[in-house]
């Protein structure tokens, strides 16, 4: 026979938990979880009275709606022709590619000798088994360099559109947002570190299959939105503030120009490169190509992160 | 290969590097670096001129350990370096004569931003000025896109939000078009590469076979880069982006961003279709309509305006529209004379700017022609800048736009069909161009009775005044000794077929 259980040890258990929720007795997230009803948005009556006064104002002051017929013929001509003008793009577009050389036929141009090289001595030449990757970043490499240099220069917009001014940090909003949700944290828990084990999966495995720096450091990023949602700013700005997103940035791209750079003056120098191209199929092979996957992926997770980032509370 | 060989592959890294550097450095130190990045650019590209000159031979250059329609490749050749050169002497003097400016305008958290900004255009046009792949074209127009959207931001007042909204829409209806145009060329040819693709066009053009995509693909490019440069009917963006954003950023924008796009139609023309094939095409006459429409109506716009830093601006429109011309007439000769307007522009328009910004400086920052009566006896060095700058826009000779003008005017001689046209036109243009200029200079020349605003003296713009001393010197440098310029870029054009 077991032991009989005090019903203060009982009421600690997981079965009681479980009877008492199933039985609707008691809903468990009541008292454990903060929950804010937000504030229904009130505007008073004579705010809407004046912005609409205020409205009419500028429209008689400045076009004098009411008696300018030119401005109202304009409007609808500009409606008619913007109408028509992409009616007659679509159209002109439509009947171009009509004309263009059919999908799918051995004859068409791209089927060349460029095409032709990138398959047959593609794994030869770049070390790469995925041809895409050794196409991106080794054969035209300075594409490549370029567009991640596109994301860089996307983000130094973002932050002088978004980033607060020194003594404007009071007016983020993430103060109202509702925190500690439990589900969220449950879930985030167990997907955040196979999120995040997956995308830098995507990154290694870039030069071996399907994946690459681009793809992987935007699911990495997406783990890193997740878990920032679900645990609050307090808990990421441990690991992740703008000082680190602006080293791991810096390091990346440095990485990424130097060593491409290297790699730019001897191919076009006709001297010997002291990369090695490793055995295809190897983790370690294929040149230069893991390690600018690494760099590309780190610099894709961190925008993805800072772009969230500025949205809700315009900082880190 | 020659050591110098490798200088355009330099100047282009060490730019899009530093902007990464500077993304780590304080303001002060981020400006040290970005004005030393311009300078040792500038030089290296001088050093290739010179040696580009004496071989008398452009070269490629491979990026990459792979040869040409595999790996990517850029070029290099008289008329490159010297654009490389020259936009880099506009770029430092933009940045110098602007730099006063930045700290009222812009929040000093943000400045190292600008910094990066400035590294990455300045890498983009020299990627534009160099590359000989349409693709890698593409991804540098993006760069160039959007940090030029970044440029107008910088300064968060409503008007700039507004023109950069304005100018990100514009630009990238053109970057999509562009993009259009590139893959329906790459589905015909099969090939990115610039000389691949002529060798390709030239053979499709001789076979007959798939003209309407041809022509549709060749027009979607011409569209799309005419709208980024804006062209006349697609200038609605450049009022209030090159009249609200930060002086530095308004003459960059006015002098290199536009003619970058336009550096690089002239390489499509040369080096991708092909200078006769794309004068066999009705293209050149639409341009050419176009160019002449936007001489008067950007001059009208220009006379309409009460703003200073407007007008200026819409007179923008009216040179593209010069230089569209050149492009239309479809002759050796008006292309020299649109490139040598290029430069001439390009001198003349950012000493506008930087001019016409001391003139407000000292009329309490007001733009209204009301308030900038005498203006020019209260700042005497941005006065005297602003009437050479004006000068040089109506065509007075020893200066730049008079040469550009008599250019004009002498290819269009040549031309049958389009002589008449082109000269009326050129002479309606310079009055009206002599109207508003003429009229802000008198109005900046009027003695102010009882003004309340006080002068500035030489001690406390020493840098301001030495920039403009610098822009007048190089407004009369090619005024005065234009034959080389014009040499040389007729060797550049050779170079480039």
């Amino acid at each position: 026979m077991s032991k009989k259980k005090s019903s203060e040890a009982y009421q600690k258990t997981f079965a009681f938990r479980f009877f008492r929720w199933f039985g609707g007795e008691k809903d468990p997230y009541l008292g454990e979880l903060e929950m804010q009803p937000q504030d229904e948005y009130h505007v008073s009556e004579e705010a809407i009275l004046r912005r609409e006064k205020e409205h009419d104002a500028i429209m008689d002051k400045v076009y004098d709606a009411q008696h300018n017929k030119g401005l109202h013929l304009f409007h609808s001509l500009y409606e008619i022709t913007s109408v028509l003008f992409c009616l007659f793009l679509i159209a002109l577009l439509l009947v171009t590619v009509s004309y263009l050389p059919a999908v799918g036929t051995v004859t068409r141009p791209v089927n060349n000798e460029v095409a032709k090289r990138y398959i047959e001595n593609g794994l030869e030449e770049t070390g790469a088994v995925n041809i895409v990757a050794g196409m991106i970043l080794d054969y035209r490499a300075f594409d490549t360099l370029g567009e991640s240099h596109v994301l860089f220069v996307a983000t130094i917009t973002v932050l002088i559109l978004l980033r607060l001014n020194k003594g404007q940090e009071d007016q983020n909003d993430r103060i109202f947002e509702p925190k500690n949700d439990a589900i969220l944290q449950l879930v985030a828990t167990f997907l955040v570190p196979i999120i995040i084990i997956f995308g830098i999966y995507i990154i290694l495995n870039g030069h071996l299959g399907p994946g690459g720096g681009f793809s992987g450091g935007a699911v990495i990023g997406a783990g890193l939105v997740l878990y920032l949602n679900a645990f609050g700013f307090a808990k990421t700005e441990r690991f992740f503030t703008e000082k680190t997103y602006k080293w791991v940035c810096f390091f990346s791209l440095s990485f990424y120009c130097l060593a491409k750079s290297y790699s730019f003056y001897t191919g076009a120098n006709q001297l010997h490169s002291i990369i090695p191209k490793g055995t295809p199929g190897a983790i370690l092979s294929s040149g230069l190509i893991l390690p600018l996957n690494i760099a590309v992926g780190l610099v894709v997770a961190c925008t993805i992160y800072a772009f969230y980032a500025m949205f809700r509370k315009g900082g880190f | 290969m020659n050591f110098i060989c490798n200088f355009p592959f330099f100047s282009i890294l060490l730019s899009l590097f530093s902007g990464t550097i500077c993304s780590v450095l304080p303001a002060k130190a981020a400006k040290v670096v970005n004005r030393v990045v311009i300078a040792v650019v500038g030089l290296l590209s001088a050093v290739l001129l010179v040696y580009l000159v004496s071989v008398g031979e452009p070269f490629v250059y491979w990026m990459g350990h792979f040869p040409a329609p595999w790996g990517n490749e850029i070029r290099a050749g008289i008329l490159e370096a010297g654009m490389a050169l020259f936009f880099c002497i506009i770029m430092y003097l933009s940045m110098a004569g602007g730099a006063h400016k930045l700290y009222d305008e812009v929040d000093e958290s943000k400045h190292n931003l600008y910094y990066i900004l400035v590294n990455l255009l300045l890498s983009s046009l020299l990627a534009l000025v160099y590359t000989n792949d349409m693709f890698t074209a593409y991804v540098f127009v993006e760069i160039n896109t959007i940090s030029a959207c970044g440029l107008i931001m910088i300064r968060q007042v409503g008007r700039t939000i507004e023109a950069a909204v304005r100018y990100m829409i514009m630009s990238l209806l053109g970057s999509g078009l562009l993009l259009f145009g590139l893959c329906i060329m790459y589905d015909l040819t099969g090939h990115l590469l610039m000389s691949n693709i002529k060798e390709s066009v030239g053979l499709l053009m001789a076979n007959g076979e798939y003209q309407i995509p041809l022509i549709v693909s060749v027009a979607l490019m011409c569209v799309g880069l005419c709208i980024k440069s804006a062209l006349f009917p697609f200038h609605a963006w450049l009022p209030d982006a090159y009249g609200y954003s930060t002086v530095s950023s308004a003459a960059i924008l006015s002098s290199l961003v536009s003619k970058g796009y336009i550096f690089l139609l002239i390489k499509i023309i040369y080096r991708v279709i092909g200078f006769r094939i794309f004068n066999s095409t009705r293209i050149i006459d639409v341009l050419f309509v176009f160019g002449l429409m936007g001489m008067i109506f950007g001059s009208i716009s220009a006379i309409r305006e009460n703003d200073i830093r407007r007008m200026i601006a819409f007179s923008s429109v009216a040179q593209i529209g010069y230089i569209y011309m050149g492009f239309g007439m479809g002759t050796q000769q008006g292309m020299v004379a649109s490139v040598y307007h290029i430069l001439s522009h390009a001198a003349t328009k950012s000493l506008l700017f930087i001019a016409a910004i001391g003139l407000t400086e000292v009329s309490g920052g007001s733009r209204k022609f009301v308030d900038l009566t005498g203006a020019g006896y209260r700042n005497k060095w941005a006065g005297v800048a602003f009437t050479v700058g004006s000068l040089s826009m109506v065509g007075i000779p020893l200066f730049s736009g008079f040469i550009s003008k008599l250019l004009f005017a002498q290819a269009a001689v040549q031309v049958e069909g389009k002589m008449l046209a082109s000269l009326i036109v050129l002479g309606i243009s310079t009055v009206l161009n002599a109207v508003y200029f003429m009229k802000t200079v008198i109005r900046i020349y009027t003695a102010a009775k009882d003004s309340p605003y006080e002068g500035i003296s030489f001690g406390k713009m020493k840098i301001y005044a030495v920039t403009l001393l610098f822009f007048i010197l190089l407004n009369v440098l090619l005024g005065v000794s234009s034959q080389p310029v014009v040499d040389l870029i007729e060797r550049g054009l050779s170079m480039f077929a």
